[in-house]
């Protein structure tokens, strides 16, 4: 009888070693998203969050060598919080973060991972700023030189102006960023700033901006700002029957989003961005379809570079050959190593990246046309 | 032409900073305390107003009548749970109380309607026209001109309430000496609860008109336009009716002419320091009165 229990309990202890290797088999891989779920800026940080669940789930189904689990934190697009969110995320034994979403906060949280040796893959915070003096912060998205003198690039080669004004928010870092480059390239194409005038977080009132850029003849106004201010301006500009083109940049996707937003207003509105929700390839309209059955919207761009950047972090993990329960500081080194060999096809376009933590891909414009976003061929 | 339409501007600015500021003042120079959450029971009547137009589908007359009714209840409320416990308490505790009551009813907002920015449907609220004047160059909307009249019935009517109701008359008892009043037999709790009532539909009709004429809204919405409304308030002389009117359309006129003719990101810099000349020489304000010591 004890024999027969001894074989029984044995069997067992094998049968669950046994098991517990074939758990083995898959490697979890924790990924902490951090963005703002909440605040005036949570429709990016949603979309990131929404963007890195469904990447999440399909490579989760699709049962490779990683299993993804996303810890995901808000940090309300403030600086401080972000870094709470940070905390809490590493608390919870994040391995590598997608994230931060908007700039200001990536850059606080981006120097304390910098210490901390973890490895952070932003999808959307696009300044400079984010990956300077940093190895460990890479770009899924442009960075604000590139869309600043893509941007001017684009207008001066398609002809859409010569006179322009910039309307920016010059208490963000993301908006002068922008700004910046797009003046320099501007001087360099032959485009004329006939008006720059400017705003903070905290601006009700946007006639002034809007009455200069009119005034000055301006016939595009370029935009590099939120969504939240752009309605406003769109809102200003029809009252005073002043239609130019306006321009924006990724900071403009959103705006066909805002509740009981007159959607006419932003009707031939362009932004410059690398991801169109109508584009063609069976990537991108298997991605829209999962995300408006989960979610009910078209995604934007900023669930678009979230979903290419849980992607990259899994193939980047799968190149160091990171291993279940592996400390951050320890994997920190070898995806550095790692993200620079791979290239990633998605639905943002084809990405590589550089030592510097930028990506390199090629930009394109979209156009508002009837309520959504329709690619723009000139 | 330039000139004359941003000082429309600015004054259209400055007419919804005015109507803050008159709930500002009469909550202050009666119950002689900073109801800093001002600025979000305004937000939470443009919100209400907005429900009101956009889910309910009430015509904008019951929309205003319903924001005013909810934004009553909801000062009552606050005064009665936050402010009362600590009529005996120093003003410090009650000021920080107001702070803490204006994140609270922020972080409530964001709970119930979200964090993502609405469009407040403007058109809906007030079908005006907008007056162009000199072929198209003077812009003037309807809701400036609104904003404009509001102002000045609520200022008449506010006066003629303080000065001649017997309410009116508690009131300025109470704002006088609350301490003598009570002993005169007025109910000071009532009075500054009436007081309350006045100052939140007040702010319901500020939130409804702030959001017509700049239609984003969200939770932080009231906050910015809500300190502005306060510095009018102290530039007109806190306390004074008629102060805060000018001190609101003065603000406003600075501030966009400042924008305009100085530098847009000097802005908000030049209000306050013309807040800060003008409080070195009239320390009281504008239209404030000097009190003076009785030793």
């Amino acid at each position: 009888m004890k024999k027969i229990v001894a074989l029984a309990l044995a069997l067992a202890m094998c049968l669950s070693v046994l098991s517990f290797a074939a758990a083995e088999d898959q490697i979890t891989l924790k990924i902490a998203h951090i963005g703002p779920l909440t605040g005036a800026a949570a429709v990016y940080g949603m979309a990131t969050s929404r963007g890195a669940k469904i990447a999440a789930d399909e490579i989760n189904a699709a049962g490779g060598k990683y299993k993804v689990e996303i810890i995901d934190e808000d940090d309300t697009h403030d600086a401080e919080v972000a870094v709470n969110a940070y905390n809490n995320a590493m608390d919870a034994g994040a391995q590598l973060i997608v994230g931060t979403t908007t700039t200001t906060p990536c850059i606080a949280v981006g120097a304390v991972a910098y210490e901390e040796r973890v490895f952070m893959l932003t999808p959307s915070a696009s300044s400079t700023a984010v990956t300077a003096d940093k190895d460990n912060v890479y770009q899924v998205c442009f960075t604000d030189p590139a869309q600043g003198s893509a941007s001017a690039e684009y207008i001066a080669e398609h002809n859409l102006a010569t006179k322009v004004a910039v309307i920016y928010n010059n208490a963000d870092a993301y908006s002068t960023g922008i700004y910046q480059t797009f003046a320099d390239k501007a001087a360099e194409v032959g485009l004329e700033i006939v008006s720059t005038t400017t705003f903070t977080d905290d601006t009700t009132d946007f006639s002034v901006q809007v009455a200069d850029a009119q005034n000055n003849g301006a016939e595009l106004v370029f935009l590099p700002i939120y969504y939240t201010p752009a309605s406003q301006i769109l809102i200003k500009a029809n009252a005073n029957g002043y239609a130019p083109i306006f321009f924006g940049v990724d900071g403009m996707d959103g705006i066909l989003s805002i509740e009981g937003f007159d959607t006419a207003l932003a009707e031939g509105v362009m932004l410059l961005t690398p991801f169109s929700a109508d584009a063609q390839d069976e990537k991108t309209q298997k991605f829209v379809a999962t995300y408006q059955e989960l979610y009910n919207e078209v995604p934007n761009q900023f669930a678009a570079d979230s979903y290419d950047g849980v992607y990259a972090l899994v193939a980047a993990a799968e190149k160091a050959d990171v291993q279940e329960g592996e400390a951050a500081e320890d994997i920190c080194d070898r995806i550095i190593a790692a993200i620079q060999e791979i290239e990633i096809n998605g639905v943002t376009g084809t990405m590589t990246w550089s030592a510097n933590g930028e990506v390199s891909k090629t930009p394109t414009a979209v156009i508002i046309e009837n309520g959504a976003y329709v690619g723009f061929n000139n | 032409m330039i000139f004359l339409s941003n000082l429309v501007n600015g004054i259209s600015l400055g007419s919804i900073y005015a109507i803050i500021a008159l709930g500002y003042t009469m909550v202050y120079g009666i119950a002689k305390m900073l109801n800093f959450a001002h600025g979000d029971v305004i937000m939470v009547g443009a919100y209400i107003a907005f429900c009101a137009l956009q889910y309910w589908n009430l015509p904008p007359v019951l929309a205003l009548i319903v924001a005013m009714l909810v934004c009553t209840a909801l000062g009552i409320t606050i005064e009665g749970l936050a402010y009362r416990p600590l009529r005996q308490a120093a003003s410090l505790a009650v000021l920080i109380t107001a702070i803490g009551m204006s994140y609270l009813l922020q972080n409530l907002a964001l709970l119930i309607w979200g964090p993502n920015p609405k469009s407040f449907p403007a058109t809906t609220m007030m079908a005006l026209p907008t007056f162009s004047l000199f072929g198209g160059k003077l812009n003037i909307s309807g809701v400036t001109l609104v904003a404009i009249l509001a102002n000045i019935v609520i200022m008449l009517v506010l006066t003629t309430f303080i000065s001649r109701t017997k309410v009116g008359k508690a009131m300025r008892c109470v704002s006088e000496d609350r301490g003598a009043a009570e002993l005169m037999g007025i109910n000071v709790n009532r009075t500054i609860s009436t007081t309350f009532a006045i100052g939140s539909a007040l702010a319901a009709v500020a939130g409804i008109l702030l959001c017509s004429a700049y239609p984003t809204l969200m939770p932080t919405t009231g906050s910015m336009p809500g300190i502005k409304a306060f510095t009018a308030a102290v530039f007109g002389g806190i306390g004074s009716i008629p102060g805060a009117m000018i001190g609101g359309i003065l603000l406003g006129v600075i501030e966009i002419l400042g924008k305009a003719y100085i530098s847009t990101e000097l802005g908000d810099a030049i209000v306050f320091a013309v807040l800060i000349i003008v409080l070195l020489f009239r320390p009281t304000g504008l239209l404030g009165k000097p009190i003076r010591e009785k030793v």
